[in-house]
């Protein structure tokens, strides 16, 4: 029988990267003497080496090893926990990282970083003693000497107190049927007067015999466990003199019983554990990727209560349905009432366990920070805030990379060097603070440096030599900041390997955008700079405003609504070739009918007498024209690709409390959408022209 | 899907039962329907479920033979029209007018689309000999939609292609 | 039914001896400690403890000599589950009371047949 445990790979990558995590932790907070820390350490890597054997994982299970053994030698005290071997060990965790994730993508990994970690942790193991990396030999091959019967003579003479570590020579025996045809003599020579025996102790021994294939270690492992309780003597007998001894065993043993154990099937007691291994390792490559989350269990447990009060609030509203009359109306409205608060407070604890604390994705950035100084010369130090604040999961998992770089930047551009630091009277040590927090329904992370913030006048000026702005535009200093975001924009001076590649900053801003979340900048000039993240909490569901465009109705997110407003005809203006504009206090807000960019047919089509919703998308602020504001709600989020494909101008689609469905809009690809127009009509225009 | 099942179900209002429904298992079956003037089959196993027409919520610049989404518990299945895409017949709705849901399913992933047909006539079980390749001219649908002809009686019946059915054209912006 | 308790706090190694335990038909019980395992092996009988060494609270080598001090575990087998196959772990555990160890990496097949020696 074969089991397949293909189906823990999943778990156990995702309890590696836990545990490479918890080892980089705490390698980074590790004094010595700080024995528990160590301890700590060591399991994680033992387990990782543990498993990844299980799954065939070898090159994880060689490097471990070797990690394992270093961190075995500081557990005992034999090595002297020092800042060298601190860092070997940090880069031996990246090392595991990325060898497990190349097993798990089937992928052999050819970074250059292992060869060299790894001989660097060979050389710091043999520095001090020398104890072979690699004791575990590799589970020898045997070849089953085929159809050659060997005739066993094995003499099986344990101690007394055997059994009294759980041993029990009846089961041992029947691994040894196992291997072959088995006849048992038992001895009761050493068998002492009854007012001698002792309950719990053994007087028994025996001679056995084994007709079988198998090799003298196959038996040995058999007695693996009871070889220092025993005396176990083993050698091959001809069959002729097998014959003798079973004779004269039977004679010297008239005490006692002689069985003869029935043998299975040699095939079945053959296959040898070393080609199995080999047959685990093709199937063990997983290719599908199963997000999992692990949710605590008060967090199930308040769901299991609250269908309990659904199931109460539905049988007593059923009850009342089966015979209503109207002086129960009383009843049936404050029912649907704790209908409504039930489903309220469900749908709150469903989302709830997809919200984990912002450590997850904190954690990575004390070892970030200690890397970074150790490149840049500067001492930072890093502050953490709020990880206990709560954001779900996938929204967790896409941000960490945009706040990977907000930190690199805060580190390599924001903190100055220590000179200049102590020339403008600041402590030497520069501060990076990270701070999570919720806001409305909306999670804000900031990133700030106590630096010498944003040089204003540099940005603007690169921003006019690269021709993002006219030479004598008037700009908020927020225009100014929101720069930086544009796409090739990079104010370092010179590119430095940590964060200047002149891609980042728009990157960061399109991935947050991409999240339905927005970023902005405050900065001081001398004292420092913060970077706001605002995200939404959940990608499930979003904050709308319901709008109605003649028979449909559509959902703006909340987060890109501006303002809502009824037209003022002076306002309208018409420039450039009929473009309607609206002019919001000092912006001019191009105006985007909806029924025309999705040709519907609309109540209103006149500019003058309609509301308009200013949106802003990437920037760019405008106003839809829309026949009625409806509700605000919060709508759960539903994809159209499913059965559908993606539709421009559309995020997704929604159900609307009476069951019908009503589109979500995505207002970067409305924009799109009339820009993709106005180029054809201007090419059209020009076609005509030529 | 239980056919039978389904067949036992009394008909509500979205939904239309089938009766006198001949359940001989040999062979493949598949479910009729009438489109204009002709009848056309898709393959049963596919069939999710028959319901009667609702208005769907417009899905912006999508083809004239687009004619929305729907809401069926809680998942949102698109609705094309294929007289439209066909070009047969008239477009009009009427008490028959049906929505036959498709569902198929490829690299584990499910793709349900609802069809609107004329009306839904019968269930055909055909065997492999009987299914005939359809003429390469003619007609107005693609082949590639075509899986065959099936003679019934005195009436031909094409037989179409699910998974193709459900491929759909990349969105196309339409001007105004 | 033959009823196995496994102490390991690796969620996925307890995760895979349970499961290939369970579909060889044995009852199974687990703890993610030396002292979970402990008090489980107080609460109720067990015809096998299957235990790693290296745990947080409490160590294999630890709940293996307390096991032996109570009297429903006297005689019950235990077997140490580790990836050390050094000697001296190996006599750890035999002056600790274990009745045999399972060296990792964990093999299913290997698992299955070497338990056979220890419980009926």
């Amino acid at each position: 029988m074969s089991v397949d445990l293909s189906q823990f790979i999943p778990s156990f990558l995702e309890e590696s990267f836990e545990g490479l995590e918890l080892m980089e932790s705490s390698l980074l907070t590790l004094e010595a003497g700080d024995n528990e820390t160590i301890h700590s350490i060591f399991r994680a890597a033992h387990s990782i080496k543990g498993g990844a054997g299980t799954f065939g994982f070898n090159e994880v299970t060689e490097f471990t090893h070797l990690v394992e053994t270093l961190l075995d030698e500081m557990r005992d005290g034999r090595r002297e926990i020092n800042q060298q071997d601190i860092e070997i060990l940090l880069e031996s965790v990246d090392c595991i990282r990325l060898l497990i994730e190349s097993a798990r993508d089937g992928e052999p990994c050819e970074d250059e970083k292992i060869a060299k970690t790894s001989a660097l942790l060979t050389e710091t193991l043999n520095a001090t003693k020398t104890e072979s990396p690699s004791d575990e030999s590799p589970v020898s091959t045997e070849d089953n000497g085929a159809e050659n019967l060997t005739y066993w003579k094995i003499q099986f003479l344990p101690e007394h107190q055997l059994v009294q570590t759980g041993n029990d020579p009846l089961l041992l025996f029947n691994a040894l049927a196992d291997l072959g045809e088995v006849t048992l003599h038992a001895n009761a020579d050493e068998l002492p007067p009854l007012t001698e025996m002792h309950a719990e102790e053994l007087y028994l021994n025996w001679h056995i015999d084994l007709v079988s294939t198998c090799s003298e270690d196959d038996i040995k492992e058999i007695f693996e466990w009871v070889e220092d309780e025993c005396e176990l003597i083993i050698h091959k007998a001809s069959p002729q003199k097998q014959e003798a001894t079973e004779h004269t065993a039977s004679v010297a043993s008239k005490l006692t019983s002689t069985d003869t154990l029935q043998s299975k099937t040699p095939s079945q007691a053959q296959p040898a554990p070393a080609s199995r291994s080999n047959d685990k390792k093709s199937t063990a490559k997983p290719k599908t990727e199963v997000g999992s989350i692990r949710v605590g269990v008060d967090k199930v447990d308040s769901l299991i209560n609250l269908v309990g009060e659904l199931v109460i609030t539905q049988s007593m509203l059923s009850e009342l349905g089966s015979d209503f009359d109207m002086t129960k109306l009383d009843k049936l409205t404050s029912g649907l009432e704790q209908l409504l608060q039930n489903t309220k407070e469900l749908q709150e604890s469903v989302m709830r366990i997809r919200m984990l604390p912002i450590s997850f994705a904190f954690n990575r950035f004390p070892r970030l920070i200690h890397d970074l100084s150790k490149k840049t010369g500067k001492s930072i130090e890093l502050v953490i805030k709020g990880e206990q604040t709560e954001l779900d999961k996938t929204v967790m998992e896409q941000i960490g990379d945009p706040l990977v770089h907000l930190v690199r930047n805060a580190a390599d551009h924001g903190i100055e060097p220590a000179e200049t630091r102590l020339a403008a009277g600041k402590p030497e040590q520069g501060t990076i603070t990270l701070d999570a927090y919720h806001q409305g329904g909306n999670i804000v992370i900031e990133i700030s440096d106590d630096g010498g913030g944003i040089n204003r006048q540099a940005v603007l000026t690169k921003a006019i030599e690269k021709g993002i702005v006219e030479p004598n535009a008037s700009l908020s200093d927020a225009q100014v900041f929101d720069l930086l975001f544009e796409p090739g924009f990079s104010t370092a001076k010179e590119v430095s390997d940590i964060s200047g590649r002149g891609v980042g900053m728009d990157v960061v801003k399109r991935n947050i955008q991409a999240l339905g979340g927005r970023i902005q900048v405050e900065s001081e000039q001398g004292k420092g700079s913060t970077f706001k993240v605002n995200l939404p909490l959940t990608l499930a569901i979003l904050d709308g405003q319901l709008v109605r465009v003649g028979e449909e109705v559509y959902i703006i997110p909340l987060i890109a609504i501006v303002e809502s407003l009824q037209v003022e005809p002076k306002l309208v203006n018409r420039a450039s070739g009929d473009m309607v504009l609206y002019r919001l206090r000092e912006d001019n807000v191009p105006v985007l009918p909806v029924y025309q960019l999705f040709n519907l047919p609309a109540d209103n089509t006149n500019i003058n007498e309609s509301l308009l919703v200013v949106v802003e998308a990437d920037g760019q602020k405008v106003g839809l024209m829309v026949d009625d504001l409806l509700a605000q709600q919060q709508v759960v989020i539903k994809s159209l690709k499913d059965n559908y494909q993606q539709v421009e101008g559309v995020s997704g689609a929604t159900i609307l409390g009476d069951g019908s469905v009503a589109m979500i809009l995505d207002i970067q690809g409305m924009i799109n959408i009339a820009l993709q127009r106005a180029q054809r009509e201007q090419r059209n225009i020009e076609k005509v022209a030529s | 899907m239980n056919i039978q099942a389904l067949a036992q179900e009394i008909p509500e209002q979205g939904e239309q039962a089938f009766e006198g429904i001949d359940f001989i298992t040999d062979g493949e079956q598949y479910l009729t329907f009438i489109l204009g003037k002709e009848q056309y089959g898709v393959d049963i196993l596919c069939v999710e479920e028959i319901r009667s027409w609702e208005k769907p919520t417009r899905i912006p610049n999508s083809p004239d033979y687009v004619k929305g989404v729907i809401n069926m518990r809680g998942i949102i299945v698109p609705i094309i029209d294929l007289r439209q895409k066909f070009s047969i017949g008239k477009t009009y709705y009427a008490a028959t007018t049906v929505v036959i849901v498709l569902t198929t399913e490829h690299e584990l992933k499910k793709r349900t689309i609802g069809f609107v047909v004329d009306a839904v006539s019968d269930v055909l079980n055909a065997e492999e000999n009987e299914i005939k390749p359809a003429p390469a001219f003619g007609g107005c649908i693609p082949q590639h939609y075509i899986d065959g002809l099936v003679n019934v009686d005195e009436n031909v019946i094409t037989l179409l292609n699910v998974q193709e059915l459900q491929t759909l054209e990349p969105h196309q912006l339409l001007s105004q | 039914m033959t009823k196995i308790l496994v102490v390991d706090d690796s969620n996925s190694i307890r995760d895979m001896v349970n499961f290939t335990l369970k579909s060889a038909g044995y009852q199974t019980d687990d703890a993610k400690d030396g002292l979970e395992g402990l008090n489980k092996a107080k609460a109720s009988a067990f015809d096998l403890v299957i235990t790693d060494v290296n745990m947080p609270n409490m160590d294999g080598i630890t709940l293996c000599q307390e096991l032996r001090k109570l009297p429903n575990f006297r005689f019950t087998p235990i077997l140490m589950l580790t990836t050390e196959s050094s000697g001296d772990m190996k006599m750890r555990g035999k002056a600790a009371g274990a009745t045999g160890w399972l060296v990792k990496p964990f093999n299913p097949d290997k698992l299955l047949a070497t338990i056979k020696r220890v419980v009926r």
